[in-house]
Protein backbone atom coordinates (compact mmCIF):
# COMPACT_ATOMS: atom_id res chain seq x y z
CA UNK A 1 0.00 0.00 0.00
CA UNK A 2 2.76 2.43 0.86
CA UNK A 3 4.29 1.81 -2.56
CA UNK A 4 1.02 2.73 -4.20
CA UNK A 5 0.79 5.90 -2.11
CA UNK A 6 4.22 6.91 -3.30
CA UNK A 7 3.26 6.19 -6.89
CA UNK A 8 0.09 8.24 -6.58
CA UNK A 9 2.05 11.17 -5.18
CA UNK A 10 4.53 10.92 -8.04
CA UNK A 11 1.69 10.95 -10.55
CA UNK A 12 0.22 13.99 -8.81
CA UNK A 13 3.58 15.71 -9.22
CA UNK A 14 3.86 14.84 -12.88
CA UNK A 15 0.40 16.24 -13.65
CA UNK A 16 1.25 19.45 -11.81
CA UNK A 17 4.54 19.76 -13.62
CA UNK A 18 2.80 19.37 -16.93
CA UNK A 19 0.19 21.90 -15.85
CA UNK A 20 2.93 24.35 -15.01
CA UNK A 21 4.58 23.93 -18.38
CA UNK A 22 1.27 24.41 -20.18
CA UNK A 23 0.49 27.51 -18.14
CA UNK A 24 3.90 28.90 -19.01
CA UNK A 25 3.35 28.17 -22.70
CA UNK A 26 0.03 30.02 -22.67
CA UNK A 27 1.51 32.96 -20.81
CA UNK A 28 4.54 33.26 -23.07
CA UNK A 29 2.59 32.85 -26.29
CA UNK A 30 0.28 35.74 -25.35
CA UNK A 31 3.20 37.86 -24.18
CA UNK A 32 4.95 37.17 -27.49
CA UNK A 33 1.80 38.37 -29.21
CA UNK A 34 1.34 41.52 -27.12
CA UNK A 35 5.04 42.48 -27.08
CA UNK A 36 5.57 41.41 -30.71
CA UNK A 37 8.43 39.16 -29.57
CA UNK A 38 9.22 36.64 -32.30
CA UNK A 39 11.96 34.88 -30.34
CA UNK A 40 9.63 34.27 -27.39
CA UNK A 41 7.06 32.81 -29.78
CA UNK A 42 9.67 30.48 -31.27
CA UNK A 43 10.64 29.38 -27.77
CA UNK A 44 7.06 28.25 -27.17
CA UNK A 45 7.16 26.23 -30.38
CA UNK A 46 10.40 24.56 -29.33
CA UNK A 47 9.08 23.68 -25.88
CA UNK A 48 6.04 21.86 -27.23
CA UNK A 49 7.93 18.59 -27.52
CA UNK A 50 8.48 18.50 -23.78
CA UNK A 51 4.76 18.86 -23.09
CA UNK A 52 3.94 16.09 -25.54
CA UNK A 53 6.52 13.83 -23.93
CA UNK A 54 4.95 14.38 -20.53
CA UNK A 55 1.56 13.42 -21.93
CA UNK A 56 2.97 10.06 -22.99
CA UNK A 57 4.68 9.53 -19.65
CA UNK A 58 1.56 10.29 -17.65
CA UNK A 59 -0.54 7.92 -19.75
CA UNK A 60 2.05 5.19 -19.26
CA UNK A 61 2.09 5.67 -15.51
CA UNK A 62 -1.70 5.68 -15.13
CA UNK A 63 -2.12 2.58 -17.30
CA UNK A 64 0.53 0.81 -15.30
CA UNK A 65 -1.19 1.71 -12.03
CA UNK A 66 -4.53 0.43 -13.35
CA UNK A 67 -2.92 -2.86 -14.31
CA UNK A 68 -0.91 -3.42 -11.17
CA UNK A 69 -2.78 -1.80 -8.34
CA UNK A 70 -6.51 -2.49 -8.99
CA UNK A 71 -7.43 0.96 -7.73
CA UNK A 72 -10.76 1.43 -5.98
CA UNK A 73 -13.01 4.37 -5.09
CA UNK A 74 -11.12 7.66 -4.86
CA UNK A 75 -7.90 6.13 -6.19
CA UNK A 76 -9.81 4.81 -9.18
CA UNK A 77 -11.49 8.16 -9.76
CA UNK A 78 -8.20 9.98 -9.33
CA UNK A 79 -6.56 7.82 -12.01
CA UNK A 80 -9.40 8.18 -14.53
CA UNK A 81 -9.36 11.92 -13.91
CA UNK A 82 -5.59 12.13 -14.26
CA UNK A 83 -5.85 10.51 -17.69
CA UNK A 84 -8.47 12.97 -18.82
CA UNK A 85 -6.72 16.00 -17.33
CA UNK A 86 -3.60 14.82 -19.16
CA UNK A 87 -5.40 15.00 -22.48
CA UNK A 88 -6.88 18.41 -21.75
CA UNK A 89 -3.46 19.77 -20.77
CA UNK A 90 -1.86 18.48 -23.94
CA UNK A 91 -4.59 20.12 -26.05
CA UNK A 92 -4.06 23.37 -24.17
CA UNK A 93 -0.38 23.09 -25.04
CA UNK A 94 -1.29 22.69 -28.70
CA UNK A 95 -3.51 25.75 -28.55
CA UNK A 96 -0.69 27.79 -26.96
CA UNK A 97 1.50 26.75 -29.87
CA UNK A 98 -1.19 27.94 -32.28
CA UNK A 99 -1.27 31.27 -30.50
CA UNK A 100 2.54 31.51 -30.79
CA UNK A 101 2.27 30.80 -34.51
CA UNK A 102 -0.28 33.58 -34.88
CA UNK A 103 2.07 35.84 -32.92
CA UNK A 104 4.84 35.14 -35.44
CA UNK A 105 2.47 35.97 -38.26
CA UNK A 106 1.35 39.20 -36.58
CA UNK A 107 4.90 40.38 -35.86
CA UNK A 108 5.43 40.50 -39.63
CA UNK A 109 2.41 42.80 -40.08
CA UNK A 110 1.62 46.32 -38.86
CA UNK A 111 -0.41 46.32 -35.62
CA UNK A 112 -4.18 46.53 -36.08
CA UNK A 113 -5.20 48.01 -32.72
CA UNK A 114 -4.07 48.24 -29.11
CA UNK A 115 -4.66 44.85 -27.54
CA UNK A 116 -6.93 45.07 -24.52
CA UNK A 117 -9.45 42.27 -24.61
CA UNK A 118 -7.04 39.57 -25.67
CA UNK A 119 -4.66 40.14 -22.75
CA UNK A 120 -7.71 40.29 -20.49
CA UNK A 121 -8.91 36.94 -21.86
CA UNK A 122 -5.46 35.48 -21.37
CA UNK A 123 -5.40 36.64 -17.76
CA UNK A 124 -8.76 35.02 -17.08
CA UNK A 125 -7.86 31.84 -18.85
CA UNK A 126 -4.56 31.48 -17.01
CA UNK A 127 -6.37 32.09 -13.73
CA UNK A 128 -8.87 29.35 -14.58
CA UNK A 129 -6.09 26.90 -15.32
CA UNK A 130 -4.14 27.78 -12.18
CA UNK A 131 -7.26 27.46 -10.03
CA UNK A 132 -8.19 24.13 -11.62
CA UNK A 133 -4.69 22.82 -10.92
CA UNK A 134 -4.88 24.20 -7.39
CA UNK A 135 -8.19 22.37 -6.88
CA UNK A 136 -6.53 19.23 -8.20
CA UNK A 137 -3.61 19.52 -5.75
CA UNK A 138 -5.78 20.22 -2.73
CA UNK A 139 -8.64 17.89 -3.67
CA UNK A 140 -10.96 20.87 -3.32
CA UNK A 141 -14.19 20.45 -5.23
CA UNK A 142 -15.47 23.93 -4.31
CA UNK A 143 -12.48 25.66 -5.87
CA UNK A 144 -13.02 23.46 -8.93
CA UNK A 145 -16.70 24.36 -9.17
CA UNK A 146 -15.84 28.08 -9.02
CA UNK A 147 -13.69 27.67 -12.14
CA UNK A 148 -16.76 26.53 -14.06
CA UNK A 149 -18.50 29.87 -13.59
CA UNK A 150 -15.63 31.85 -15.17
CA UNK A 151 -16.22 30.34 -18.57
CA UNK A 152 -19.04 32.71 -19.50
CA UNK A 153 -16.86 35.79 -19.11
CA UNK A 154 -14.26 34.29 -21.46
CA UNK A 155 -16.94 33.50 -24.03
CA UNK A 156 -18.24 37.08 -23.80
CA UNK A 157 -14.75 38.49 -24.37
CA UNK A 158 -14.24 36.31 -27.41
CA UNK A 159 -17.50 37.60 -28.89
CA UNK A 160 -16.49 41.17 -28.12
CA UNK A 161 -13.07 40.70 -29.78
CA UNK A 162 -14.78 39.25 -32.82
CA UNK A 163 -17.27 42.11 -33.12
CA UNK A 164 -14.64 44.77 -32.66
CA UNK A 165 -12.34 43.27 -35.27
CA UNK A 166 -15.17 42.90 -37.77
CA UNK A 167 -15.67 46.64 -37.54
CA UNK A 168 -11.94 47.24 -38.16
CA UNK A 169 -12.00 44.90 -41.16
CA UNK A 170 -15.03 46.62 -42.63
CA UNK A 171 -13.38 50.02 -42.24
CA UNK A 172 -10.01 48.98 -43.65
CA UNK A 173 -9.62 45.77 -45.64
CA UNK A 174 -5.85 45.98 -45.33
CA UNK A 175 -6.24 44.91 -41.69
CA UNK A 176 -8.00 41.68 -42.63
CA UNK A 177 -5.04 39.25 -42.43
CA UNK A 178 -3.93 40.57 -39.04
CA UNK A 179 -7.49 40.84 -37.75
CA UNK A 180 -8.19 37.25 -38.74
CA UNK A 181 -5.05 36.16 -36.86
CA UNK A 182 -6.35 37.97 -33.80
CA UNK A 183 -9.76 36.36 -34.10
CA UNK A 184 -8.05 32.96 -34.16
CA UNK A 185 -6.07 33.89 -31.06
CA UNK A 186 -9.27 34.81 -29.24
CA UNK A 187 -10.84 31.54 -30.36
CA UNK A 188 -7.83 29.57 -29.13
CA UNK A 189 -7.97 31.29 -25.75
CA UNK A 190 -11.65 30.46 -25.49
CA UNK A 191 -10.88 26.82 -26.29
CA UNK A 192 -8.17 26.82 -23.64
CA UNK A 193 -10.78 28.02 -21.15
CA UNK A 194 -13.05 25.13 -22.16
CA UNK A 195 -10.25 22.68 -21.40
CA UNK A 196 -9.70 24.36 -18.04
CA UNK A 197 -13.38 23.78 -17.22
CA UNK A 198 -12.98 20.13 -18.27
CA UNK A 199 -10.14 19.83 -15.78
CA UNK A 200 -12.29 21.41 -13.08
CA UNK A 201 -15.13 18.96 -13.84
CA UNK A 202 -12.71 16.05 -13.60
CA UNK A 203 -11.49 17.29 -10.21
CA UNK A 204 -15.07 17.41 -8.93
CA UNK A 205 -15.56 13.83 -10.07
CA UNK A 206 -12.30 12.66 -8.53
CA UNK A 207 -13.07 14.28 -5.17
CA UNK A 208 -16.83 13.88 -4.86
CA UNK A 209 -17.73 11.12 -7.29
CA UNK A 210 -20.25 13.44 -8.93
CA UNK A 211 -20.25 14.01 -12.69
CA UNK A 212 -20.99 17.71 -13.30
CA UNK A 213 -20.32 17.78 -17.02
CA UNK A 214 -22.93 19.27 -19.34
CA UNK A 215 -25.01 20.44 -16.38
CA UNK A 216 -24.09 24.10 -16.67
CA UNK A 217 -27.21 25.52 -15.01
CA UNK A 218 -27.18 22.97 -12.21
CA UNK A 219 -23.56 23.73 -11.39
CA UNK A 220 -23.98 27.50 -11.45
CA UNK A 221 -26.95 27.27 -9.14
CA UNK A 222 -25.14 24.89 -6.78
CA UNK B 1 -7.58 13.98 -1.69
CA UNK B 2 -10.45 15.20 0.54
CA UNK B 3 -13.15 13.03 2.08
CA UNK B 4 -15.70 11.32 -0.13
CA UNK B 5 -19.04 13.10 -0.11
CA UNK B 6 -22.38 11.44 -0.62
CA UNK B 7 -23.00 11.31 -4.37
CA UNK B 8 -26.55 12.01 -5.53
CA UNK B 9 -28.49 8.85 -6.40
CA UNK B 10 -29.23 10.03 -9.91
CA UNK B 11 -25.60 10.36 -10.78
CA UNK B 12 -24.13 7.31 -9.11
CA UNK B 13 -26.93 4.78 -8.68
CA UNK B 14 -26.50 1.15 -9.60
CA UNK B 15 -29.52 -0.91 -10.54
CA UNK B 16 -32.18 -0.43 -7.83
CA UNK B 17 -33.03 -3.47 -5.74
CA UNK B 18 -36.30 -4.61 -7.23
CA UNK B 19 -36.00 -8.16 -5.99
CA UNK B 20 -37.96 -8.89 -2.83
CA UNK B 21 -35.89 -9.43 0.29
CA UNK B 22 -35.29 -13.15 0.61
CA UNK B 23 -33.46 -12.89 3.91
CA UNK B 24 -33.71 -10.00 6.28
CA UNK B 25 -31.81 -9.16 9.43
CA UNK B 26 -33.66 -6.72 11.68
CA UNK B 27 -31.81 -5.04 14.54
CA UNK B 28 -29.68 -8.11 15.02
CA UNK B 29 -27.34 -8.29 17.99
CA UNK B 30 -25.17 -11.30 18.72
CA UNK B 31 -23.19 -12.26 21.82
CA UNK B 32 -20.44 -14.77 22.44
CA UNK B 33 -20.94 -14.95 26.20
CA UNK B 34 -20.67 -11.34 27.29
CA UNK B 35 -18.87 -10.23 24.16
CA UNK B 36 -21.12 -8.34 21.77
CA UNK B 37 -20.00 -9.44 18.34
CA UNK B 38 -22.77 -7.88 16.25
CA UNK B 39 -24.31 -4.47 16.87
CA UNK B 40 -27.79 -3.73 15.61
CA UNK B 41 -27.43 -5.18 12.13
CA UNK B 42 -30.27 -4.51 9.72
CA UNK B 43 -29.76 -5.80 6.20
CA UNK B 44 -31.96 -7.15 3.42
CA UNK B 45 -30.60 -9.83 1.10
CA UNK B 46 -32.35 -9.68 -2.28
CA UNK B 47 -33.59 -12.92 -3.82
CA UNK B 48 -31.70 -14.43 -6.74
CA UNK B 49 -28.75 -12.15 -6.31
CA UNK B 50 -25.25 -12.53 -4.95
CA UNK B 51 -24.62 -10.51 -1.82
CA UNK B 52 -21.06 -10.21 -0.56
CA UNK B 53 -20.00 -9.37 2.99
CA UNK B 54 -16.54 -7.87 3.30
CA UNK B 55 -14.47 -6.47 6.12
CA UNK B 56 -11.25 -7.05 8.03
CA UNK B 57 -10.65 -10.12 10.19
CA UNK B 58 -12.85 -10.17 13.26
CA UNK B 59 -15.36 -7.68 11.89
CA UNK B 60 -18.32 -10.02 12.39
CA UNK B 61 -19.12 -10.96 8.84
CA UNK B 62 -18.78 -14.71 9.40
CA UNK B 63 -20.61 -14.43 12.71
CA UNK B 64 -23.43 -12.70 10.87
CA UNK B 65 -23.48 -15.34 8.15
CA UNK B 66 -23.83 -18.08 10.74
CA UNK B 67 -26.91 -16.49 12.27
CA UNK B 68 -28.71 -16.74 8.94
CA UNK B 69 -29.20 -20.48 9.26
CA UNK B 70 -28.73 -20.64 13.02
CA UNK B 71 -25.55 -22.65 12.76
CA UNK B 72 -24.24 -20.17 15.31
CA UNK B 73 -26.28 -22.12 17.83
CA UNK B 74 -23.83 -25.01 17.62
CA UNK B 75 -21.36 -22.78 19.46
CA UNK B 76 -21.76 -22.72 23.24
CA UNK B 77 -22.97 -19.73 25.14
CA UNK B 78 -24.18 -17.58 22.28
CA UNK B 79 -27.19 -15.31 22.30
CA UNK B 80 -29.17 -13.57 19.59
CA UNK B 81 -31.28 -10.44 19.92
CA UNK B 82 -33.39 -9.13 17.10
CA UNK B 83 -34.66 -11.07 14.13
CA UNK B 84 -33.59 -12.97 11.08
CA UNK B 85 -36.43 -13.41 8.61
CA UNK B 86 -36.59 -15.90 5.76
CA UNK B 87 -39.40 -14.86 3.42
CA UNK B 88 -40.66 -12.69 6.26
CA UNK B 89 -40.78 -15.66 8.63
CA UNK B 90 -38.69 -15.50 11.80
CA UNK B 91 -36.05 -18.24 11.52
CA UNK B 92 -36.23 -18.83 15.26
CA UNK B 93 -39.77 -20.13 14.84
CA UNK B 94 -38.90 -22.45 11.98
CA UNK B 95 -37.68 -26.00 12.65
CA UNK B 96 -33.91 -25.66 12.59
CA UNK B 97 -33.24 -28.75 10.48
CA UNK B 98 -35.76 -27.63 7.89
CA UNK B 99 -34.16 -24.18 8.01
CA UNK B 100 -30.71 -25.56 7.30
CA UNK B 101 -32.07 -27.50 4.35
CA UNK B 102 -33.54 -24.31 2.90
CA UNK B 103 -30.47 -22.27 3.80
CA UNK B 104 -27.37 -24.31 3.00
CA UNK B 105 -23.80 -23.54 3.92
CA UNK B 106 -20.37 -24.05 2.37
CA UNK B 107 -17.31 -23.47 4.50
CA UNK B 108 -13.85 -22.06 3.99
CA UNK B 109 -12.12 -25.37 4.34
CA UNK B 110 -13.96 -27.91 2.24
CA UNK B 111 -15.24 -30.68 4.47
CA UNK B 112 -16.47 -33.61 2.40
CA UNK B 113 -17.57 -36.63 4.37
CA UNK B 114 -15.15 -39.58 4.48
CA UNK B 115 -17.30 -41.30 1.90
CA UNK B 116 -17.45 -41.73 -1.84
CA UNK B 117 -18.25 -38.81 -4.08
CA UNK B 118 -21.66 -40.29 -4.73
CA UNK B 119 -22.45 -40.85 -1.07
CA UNK B 120 -21.38 -37.33 -0.15
CA UNK B 121 -24.04 -35.85 -2.42
CA UNK B 122 -26.63 -38.53 -1.65
CA UNK B 123 -26.28 -38.27 2.13
CA UNK B 124 -28.50 -35.25 2.66
CA UNK B 125 -31.15 -36.70 0.37
CA UNK B 126 -31.17 -40.03 2.16
CA UNK B 127 -31.34 -38.44 5.57
CA UNK B 128 -34.31 -36.39 4.44
CA UNK B 129 -36.16 -39.45 3.21
CA UNK B 130 -35.79 -38.82 -0.49
CA UNK B 131 -38.03 -41.14 -2.49
CA UNK B 132 -37.01 -40.51 -6.10
CA UNK B 133 -33.98 -41.71 -8.09
CA UNK B 134 -30.85 -41.00 -6.04
CA UNK B 135 -28.71 -41.52 -9.10
CA UNK B 136 -30.55 -38.80 -11.04
CA UNK B 137 -30.59 -36.41 -8.10
CA UNK B 138 -26.85 -36.87 -7.48
CA UNK B 139 -26.08 -36.31 -11.15
CA UNK B 140 -28.23 -33.21 -11.20
CA UNK B 141 -26.45 -31.75 -8.20
CA UNK B 142 -23.03 -32.52 -9.58
CA UNK B 143 -24.08 -30.91 -12.89
CA UNK B 144 -25.28 -27.81 -11.07
CA UNK B 145 -21.96 -27.65 -9.24
CA UNK B 146 -20.06 -27.89 -12.54
CA UNK B 147 -18.33 -31.04 -11.30
CA UNK B 148 -20.17 -33.82 -13.14
CA UNK B 149 -17.83 -34.12 -16.13
CA UNK B 150 -14.82 -34.44 -13.88
CA UNK B 151 -16.23 -37.13 -11.58
CA UNK B 152 -18.87 -39.04 -13.56
CA UNK B 153 -16.53 -41.97 -14.16
CA UNK B 154 -15.38 -42.24 -10.56
CA UNK B 155 -18.43 -41.66 -8.40
CA UNK B 156 -17.45 -44.49 -6.09
CA UNK B 157 -14.02 -43.07 -5.42
CA UNK B 158 -13.35 -41.36 -2.11
CA UNK B 159 -14.10 -37.67 -1.99
CA UNK B 160 -10.61 -37.20 -0.58
CA UNK B 161 -9.12 -38.22 -3.92
CA UNK B 162 -10.36 -34.95 -5.39
CA UNK B 163 -8.31 -31.73 -5.60
CA UNK B 164 -9.07 -28.84 -3.25
CA UNK B 165 -11.13 -27.02 -5.83
CA UNK B 166 -13.04 -30.17 -6.73
CA UNK B 167 -13.72 -30.94 -3.07
CA UNK B 168 -15.16 -27.49 -2.63
CA UNK B 169 -17.44 -27.94 -5.63
CA UNK B 170 -18.42 -31.31 -4.17
CA UNK B 171 -19.42 -29.53 -0.97
CA UNK B 172 -21.48 -27.14 -3.06
CA UNK B 173 -23.08 -30.09 -4.86
CA UNK B 174 -23.83 -31.64 -1.49
CA UNK B 175 -25.50 -28.44 -0.33
CA UNK B 176 -27.42 -28.12 -3.59
CA UNK B 177 -28.72 -31.70 -3.45
CA UNK B 178 -31.48 -30.74 -1.02
CA UNK B 179 -32.55 -27.80 -3.22
CA UNK B 180 -31.83 -24.91 -0.89
CA UNK B 181 -33.38 -21.53 -1.48
CA UNK B 182 -30.32 -19.80 -0.07
CA UNK B 183 -26.67 -20.74 -0.24
CA UNK B 184 -24.31 -19.26 2.33
CA UNK B 185 -20.60 -19.40 1.51
CA UNK B 186 -17.97 -18.51 4.06
CA UNK B 187 -14.76 -17.59 2.19
CA UNK B 188 -15.23 -20.59 -0.11
CA UNK B 189 -12.21 -19.84 -2.29
CA UNK B 190 -9.57 -18.72 0.18
CA UNK B 191 -7.77 -22.06 0.02
CA UNK B 192 -8.02 -22.35 -3.76
CA UNK B 193 -5.83 -21.26 -6.65
CA UNK B 194 -7.04 -18.65 -9.17
CA UNK B 195 -8.30 -21.20 -11.68
CA UNK B 196 -10.31 -23.14 -9.11
CA UNK B 197 -11.57 -19.81 -7.75
CA UNK B 198 -12.67 -18.70 -11.22
CA UNK B 199 -14.59 -21.97 -11.68
CA UNK B 200 -16.45 -21.47 -8.44
CA UNK B 201 -17.20 -17.82 -9.24
CA UNK B 202 -18.58 -18.83 -12.65
CA UNK B 203 -20.64 -21.45 -10.86
CA UNK B 204 -22.12 -18.86 -8.52
CA UNK B 205 -23.24 -16.81 -11.53
CA UNK B 206 -25.13 -19.76 -12.93
CA UNK B 207 -26.62 -20.66 -9.55
CA UNK B 208 -28.05 -17.30 -8.64
CA UNK B 209 -31.05 -17.71 -10.94
CA UNK B 210 -32.13 -20.66 -8.86
CA UNK B 211 -30.83 -19.60 -5.51
CA UNK B 212 -30.07 -16.62 -3.32
CA UNK B 213 -26.38 -16.41 -2.52
CA UNK B 214 -24.57 -14.77 0.36
CA UNK B 215 -20.80 -14.93 0.31
CA UNK B 216 -18.34 -13.81 2.95
CA UNK B 217 -15.00 -12.93 1.43
CA UNK B 218 -11.85 -11.14 2.46
CA UNK B 219 -10.94 -10.84 -1.21
CA UNK B 220 -12.33 -7.52 -2.37
CA UNK B 221 -11.69 -8.24 -6.00
CA UNK B 222 -13.86 -11.32 -5.64
CA UNK B 223 -16.69 -9.25 -4.20
CA UNK B 224 -16.20 -6.79 -7.05
CA UNK B 225 -16.34 -9.62 -9.59
CA UNK B 226 -19.34 -11.57 -8.40
CA UNK B 227 -21.56 -9.59 -6.08
CA UNK B 228 -24.63 -7.54 -6.95
CA UNK B 229 -24.67 -5.99 -3.49
CA UNK B 230 -21.87 -5.65 -0.99
CA UNK B 231 -21.96 -4.99 2.74
CA UNK B 232 -18.94 -3.69 4.63
CA UNK B 233 -18.60 -4.81 8.24
CA UNK B 234 -16.28 -3.29 10.81
CA UNK B 235 -16.04 -4.07 14.53
CA UNK B 236 -19.39 -5.83 14.51
CA UNK B 237 -21.25 -3.03 12.76
CA UNK B 238 -22.59 -2.80 9.25
CA UNK B 239 -20.92 0.37 8.02
CA UNK B 240 -22.22 0.51 4.49
CA UNK B 241 -24.41 -1.65 2.29
CA UNK B 242 -25.16 -0.86 -1.33
CA UNK B 243 -24.76 -1.99 -4.92
CA UNK B 244 -21.26 -3.28 -5.50
CA UNK B 245 -20.66 -0.56 -8.06
CA UNK B 246 -21.33 2.19 -5.55
CA UNK B 247 -19.28 0.53 -2.82
CA UNK B 248 -16.22 0.27 -5.04
CA UNK B 249 -16.63 3.39 -7.16
CA UNK B 250 -18.15 6.02 -4.87
CA UNK B 251 -18.48 4.73 -1.29
CA UNK B 252 -20.19 7.15 1.08
CA UNK B 253 -18.42 6.25 4.32
CA UNK B 254 -14.80 7.10 4.99
CA UNK B 255 -14.24 3.75 6.74
CA UNK B 256 -15.43 1.89 3.67
CA UNK B 257 -13.15 3.87 1.41
CA UNK B 258 -10.19 3.43 3.75
CA UNK B 259 -10.73 -0.34 3.77
CA UNK B 260 -11.18 -0.86 0.06
CA UNK B 261 -8.29 1.40 -0.90
CA UNK B 262 -6.03 -0.48 1.50
CA UNK B 263 -5.42 2.51 3.77
CA UNK B 264 -6.46 0.47 6.78
CA UNK B 265 -4.08 -0.01 9.70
Amino acid sequence: MRQFSVELDELHEKVLQMGGQVESAIHRSVRALVERDAELARQVLRDEARINQMEIEIDNVTTRLFALRQPMARDLRFLTSAMKINTDLERMGDLAVNIAQRALSLVAQPPVKPLIDIPRMAQLVESMLLRALDAFVKGDAEVARAVLTSDDEVDALRDSVYQELVVYMQKDPATVPAAVDLIFVARNLERIADHATNIAEDVVFAVQGVDVRHHATEVKNA
Amino acid sequence: MGTAKVPSPSSAAGKPVTQPGKLKAVNLNFYYGNYKALHDISLEVPANRITALIGPSGCGKSTFLRTLNRISETIHNTRVEGQVLLDDENVLTVDVTALRRRVGMVFQKSNPFPKSIFDNVAYGLKVNGFRGSLKDAVERSLQRAALWDEVKDKLQKSAYALSGGQQQRLCIARALAVDPEVLLLDEPCSALDPIATAKIEDLLFTLKDQCTIVIVTHNMQQAARVADRTGFFLLGKLIEYNTTEIIFKTPTKQETEDYITGRFG
